[in-house]
Order: structure tokens, then sequence, then C-alpha cells
């Protein structure tokens, strides 16, 4: 049951809001749409949904075309940020009402509300309403209207954006859970970079109405397609500055101001354009304890304690750089620290275009 | 300091009496004089009747037809409320979430004719209602009631409708309804005390609504309350104590109705005001 969009455009007017030329979300994927607020991705949803129409280009529900169908004859469950729980109903009549509408038996809904809320662990709500529910409880309920009448294909627009930072990692297990339990394809939309990394089985990273990139989590950390791709994963973000590339003798090098470092052995292939952005991740500048034969020198201007882990902020000869360290330091500010950069975890990209140069 | 408090209670207290006296003086004058036997109705002193009386009431409640207008009446202003809530709930669910391009420019121009004063209207009206053969006919005053009473209703109804959180909506469609289920299922329990309180005041309008009533009806079959009691003075004397007493009557139904949803009418007219 493979859900296709196929030259999908949605505009608002004059202006574009999705263009997908073509995408498959395969049955029973964990799929997540995630970029800034404004790239798309909701709109993308509600396409997906049929509480929008698209401009043009077609949808495909497991060959069926779900153009033509109004979003209640699609099939589909839909997940809201605002948990959109039907206020003058307890919750047993949130979970009821689509099998109600659907003309299910009255024996049938008892024991499919029933079995639901066993699954979610929401049975002892079930006579309460939604505004005698915390938020985390609301979330619940809203899973449960969705998951109760076995839909073949699972919407979800930032539904953990609304729920604070504790209960919010709880409910990611919780769904991840719940994606196995069900075996339907889930589509997920949210801007939350480590939310998408952890939960998806694929992204897709959507800017300006578009898809940037498209694959698997650590596809699109260790390999992202362009500098946006590149700076929209990761906390704290990707280091990037401008260098130019050369090829001397010993290998291929990257000169930047008075950096000079050496990238390869082998004299690769050097691209046309000499200069580049250069993108180095955090966790790949490493401060060393002792001086190492290729240790640069750096001074330390600050350092923000996460736990167990730090971020220090390096000058190395003039170019900022964020370095994330494994455990505390024990350098204070205004050191001077030796640090190495991994060569092989180097990221270049055209400084006009954006894209990646494979070097 | 103490000065100060004692003349604001004396200021608000004289204010308050100015407002009430000027509201309320003219139903207790009407009261005092249903109930004062006739012979004392034209002497003052004294104000209050020496010994009450409710020969008036009974005059009134036996005369031939005066229960007949009461069922008008009632008749009236329930089916004029159920014609204004035909037509304005599904129009306000329109203008409310269907993103209709013009729903603003609808608005505006349904408030425009609202501002017409019905004498401007009553004379067309009541040449077409004679054409339709429906003149001195209940229908006439309740189509004529519900289409004044319609820009009230659209306007009050589309500010609660839009009040109901779109995700609702989205929600719904999802779930399996249609738009008119949504209307059913979501948006009129929702909107349950914003139907309450523009009933209520459709009903207590239609049923004080005088000029219309006036002109569409002639006779006893149709005639409503205030029409009927504005035609108590025969050719030679003034009934004053008859028509006090039929005020008083005619008044009681809307204080009731006012006492009994009280509460809903003013979370119903100030919803939205405050997210709550």
């Amino acid at each position: 049951m493979d859900l296709v969009l196929e030259n999908i455009v949605k505009r608002f007017g004059d202006k574009l809001a999705v263009e997908i030329p073509s995408l498959t979300i395969r049955s029973g994927e964990f799929f997540t749409f995630v970029g800034p607020s404004g790239c798309g991705k909701s709109t993308t949803l509600n396409l997906i949904a049929g509480l929008e129409t698209p401009s043009s280009g077609a949808i495909q529900l497991g060959g069926t075309m779900l153009n033509p169908l109004p979003p209640q004859k699609r099939n589909v469950a839909f997940v809201f940020q605002s948990y959109a729980l039907y206020p003058h109903r307890t919750v047993r009549g949130n979970l009821s009402f689509p099998l109600e509408l659907a003309g299910r038996a009255r024996k049938e809904i008892q024991s499919r509300v029933e079995e639901v809320a066993g699954l979610l662990g929401i049975a002892p709500l079930l006579d309460r309403r939604p505004s005698q529910l915390s938020g985390g409880e609301r979330q619940r309920v809203a899973l449960g209207r969705a998951i109760v009448r076995q839909p073949k294909l699972f919407l979800f627009d930032e539904p953990l954006s609304n729920l604070d930072a504790p209960l919010r990692v709880q409910m990611r297990k919780e769904l991840r859970r719940l994606h196995a339990q069900l075996d339907t394809t889930f589509v997920y939309v949210t801007h939350d970079q480590e939310e998408a990394l952890s939960l998806s089985e694929r992204i897709a990273v959507m800017r300006d109405g578009r898809i940037q990139q498209l694959g698997a989590p650590g596809e699109l950390y260790d390999n992202p397609a362009n500098t946006f791709v590149a700076s929209f994963f990761g906390t704290p973000p990707m280091n990037f500055f401008e260098g130019e590339i050369a090829s001397e003798e010993g290998g291929l090098f990257v000169r930047c101001r008075e950096l000079h470092l050496r990238l390869k052995d082998a004299s690769g292939t050097v691209p046309e354009k000499k200069k580049v952005h250069c993108g180095i991740r955090p966790e790949d500048v490493c401060l060393e304890s002792k001086p190492a034969a290729d240790a640069l020198q750096a001074k330390v201007v600050s350092i923000e304690m996460h736990g167990g882990q730090c971020h220090v902020e390096l000058e190395l000869q003039g170019i900022r750089l964020t370095a994330l360290t494994p455990a505390r330091v024990a350098c204070g500010k205004d050191d001077v620290v030796n640090v190495t950069l991994r060569s092989a975890q180097w990221r270049f990209f055209d400084p006009q275009s954006g894209k990646r140069i494979e070097i | 300091m103490r000065l100060r408090i004692v003349l604001g209670w004396l200021v608000t207290a004289l204010l308050v009496g100015a407002v009430l006296s000027f509201a309320l003086g003219p139903f207790a004058w009407q009261l005092v004089t249903a109930f004062k036997p006739t012979e004392q109705l034209a002497q003052l002193p004294p104000l209050l009747p020496r010994q009450i009386t409710f020969a008036h009431f009974a005059a009134v409640l036996t005369a031939p037809g005066f229960l007949r207008v009461g069922l008008n009446s009632i008749l009236v202003a329930t089916l004029a409320v159920l014609l204004a809530f035909v037509f304005g709930i599904p129009a306000s669910y329109a203008l409310a979430k269907l993103n209709l391009r013009f729903a603003g420019f609808l608005l505006a121009s349904v408030l425009c004719f609202s501002m017409f004063p019905s004498i401007a209207n009553v004379g067309p009206l009541y040449l077409l209602f004679i054409r339709l053969g429906i003149r001195d006919n209940i229908f006439a005053v309740v189509v004529a009631h519900s289409v004044y009473a319609l820009p009230f209703t659209l306007w009050t109804l589309t500010n609660f409708f839009r009040e109901i959180p779109d995700d609702l909506y989205r929600a719904a469609r999802i779930d399996g309804c249609s738009h008119l289920g949504i209307l059913r299922h979501i948006v009129l329990p929702l909107a349950a005390p914003g139907l309450a309180s523009v009933g209520l005041l459709v009903f207590i309008f239609s049923w004080n609504e005088f000029l219309y009533a006036l002109a569409l009806t002639a006779t006893e079959r149709s005639r409503t309350l205030p029409v009927a009691i504005a035609l108590f003075p025969g050719l030679h004397e003034v009934p004053w104590g008859e028509i006090a007493a039929a005020s008083v009557l005619a008044t009681l139904p809307t204080v009731a109705l006012v006492l009994i949803f009280q509460t809903r009418i003013v979370s119903g007219l100030t919803a939205g005001a405050v997210k709550g």
C-alpha cells in the first residue's frame, strides 16, 4: 500500500507552497517531512489528507487515486498539534465518533474503544471530558481517535510540539512502539530535527516548498546534499567557513587564511572551482589532552555545559569553531588548547549553489 | 476620607436609582394601574390602591379573542426564531468556515439592509403580502420578523462559529463528517449558548414588534399582543385598567424566559471576548 505523489504542485494565489515532482512513501514506513515553518510540510500533509486540493498532480494510495475523494472517504487518520478533541464529548465519545459515523455496530464500537484505550493506557479516563485532561493525556486520546478506525495511513502534524520536553521524549518512544505494533504507514511532520532523526526510517527535508534531500536519518546527517540540510541537522550546528582546495605535493590540502590542512595523501580530483564552503561537525573537532603531531593551537572563547557534554567555542587562527566534547573539559576561558580536526569528516559545498562537492 | 467613601456611595446610589426608575418606572406604573379599581384610576393620591382588584385581569382574560391573540404572539415569535435559525445557521456556517471569497462583503451588506428603518419597507411588504394572499395571516408576520432578525442572527452566529477552532472542523472531516454532519455533531452542540442567546433575543424582538404586526394583520385571526393592546381604546373611553393588566400579562413570558436563560445569555453574549 505505497503512497505515491506525482507532479504535485500547490499554489496559494501566486505563491508556490509545494512542488514535489515524484515521491513514494513505502507501505509501513515511518516517513517524516521536516523543515522550518513555511516550508510546505504541513500543506503536503493536508494534500494527502484531502483537507487541501493540489493545484495539479496526482496522489495515489495502494493504486487508488485519492484526488477525487473527500477526506472522509480516504480512510486516513490525522493527529493534530492542537489535539482537536471534541470538547462536548467524553473521551469515550471522542474515540467512538469515527466508528459511529462509519455506522459500526454498538458492540463492536465498545470493544474497539476499550481495546485502543488499553493500548494507550487511557482506560481510566474514558468518562472524562477533554478539558479535564492534561496535555499528555489529550495527545493520547487524539492518538486513540486516530488508531480506533484502523486507517490505511496515519498523518501526524507536529503532534508533540505542544508537550513539554520530558513528555515529548516519552511520547517519541511510544510513537515508535505504536508504529511497530500497528504495522501501518506513518507520515509525520515536524520542524524539530531531533524528533525527525530519532523517529523516522526516512526523512524528506523541505524548504520553500521543495524537497531538498530524501534519505535515512544517518545518510542525511553524514552526507547532506547542500548547506541547508547540513546546517539543519545537528546541535550545535555544523561549522562553516570559506576555504580553497589545492593539490600540492604530499596530497590534497584545504587552505583558509593561515590554516593549511591536509585532507588526503593521494592527490584526488580537484574541483574546477577551487573556492569552497568547508563544513565540519562539532563532534569532529576534537580537543586533545596531550599535544599530537597534527594538533593545532586554538583559544577557548566560551564553554557551555550540557550535562555530560560541552559545547566549546574556539578561535583557530581567526576562524570561529564550535567543538562538541564527549566529556567535561578541564580547560577554562582564554586557555590555549590542542585541537585536531577529523580530516575524513570534512564536507565541501559550492559557495554559490550550496550543493555538496565530492572531493 | 470617610466622607469621600460615603459620597461615592451616595452618587452611585443616586445614579443607579435614576437608571432603575427610568427603566422600571413605566412598568411599575402599569403594575399599580393594573391592580387599581377603575374609580381610583384617575385619582392621585393615593399612589397605591387601597384595596387590590383583579377585575382588570378577569376582564382581559375573559375578553373574546384575547387568548387567541396571546397564542398568536407565542406562535409568531417561536416560528420567527425557527425560521431565522433555518436560514441563519447554514448561512453563518458558510460565512464563518467555508473561506468564501466575499464573506466580509456579504456580512457588511447584510448589515446595510438592517439599517433601513422598518417604516421604509413596511409599505412594499404590505403590498407584497397582499399579492401573495397572506395578509392577515400569522405567516406574513413570521416572515417579516425573521427577515428583520436575520442580519443580527447572521452576525452573531458567524462570530460564534468562528470561535470554534478550525482543527475541530478538520478533525471532524477526517473522522467522516460531511459539512451537514459537522453542523450537526460539532457546531450546534458547541455553539449552544450562542444559539440560546440569539434565539431568545429574536423571540423578544418578535414578541414586542409593533409596526409590521400592525400593518400585516387585520383581525384577531393573526393579531399579536402589542397590536391587540394598542387597539383596546374604544370610541368613547380608554380602558386604562385593562390595558395595564394586558401589558403586565404580555411582559410575563419574556421576563420568565430571561430569568430561565439568564446565565446562558451572559455566557453567550460574552463568549469569545476572552479565550476560555
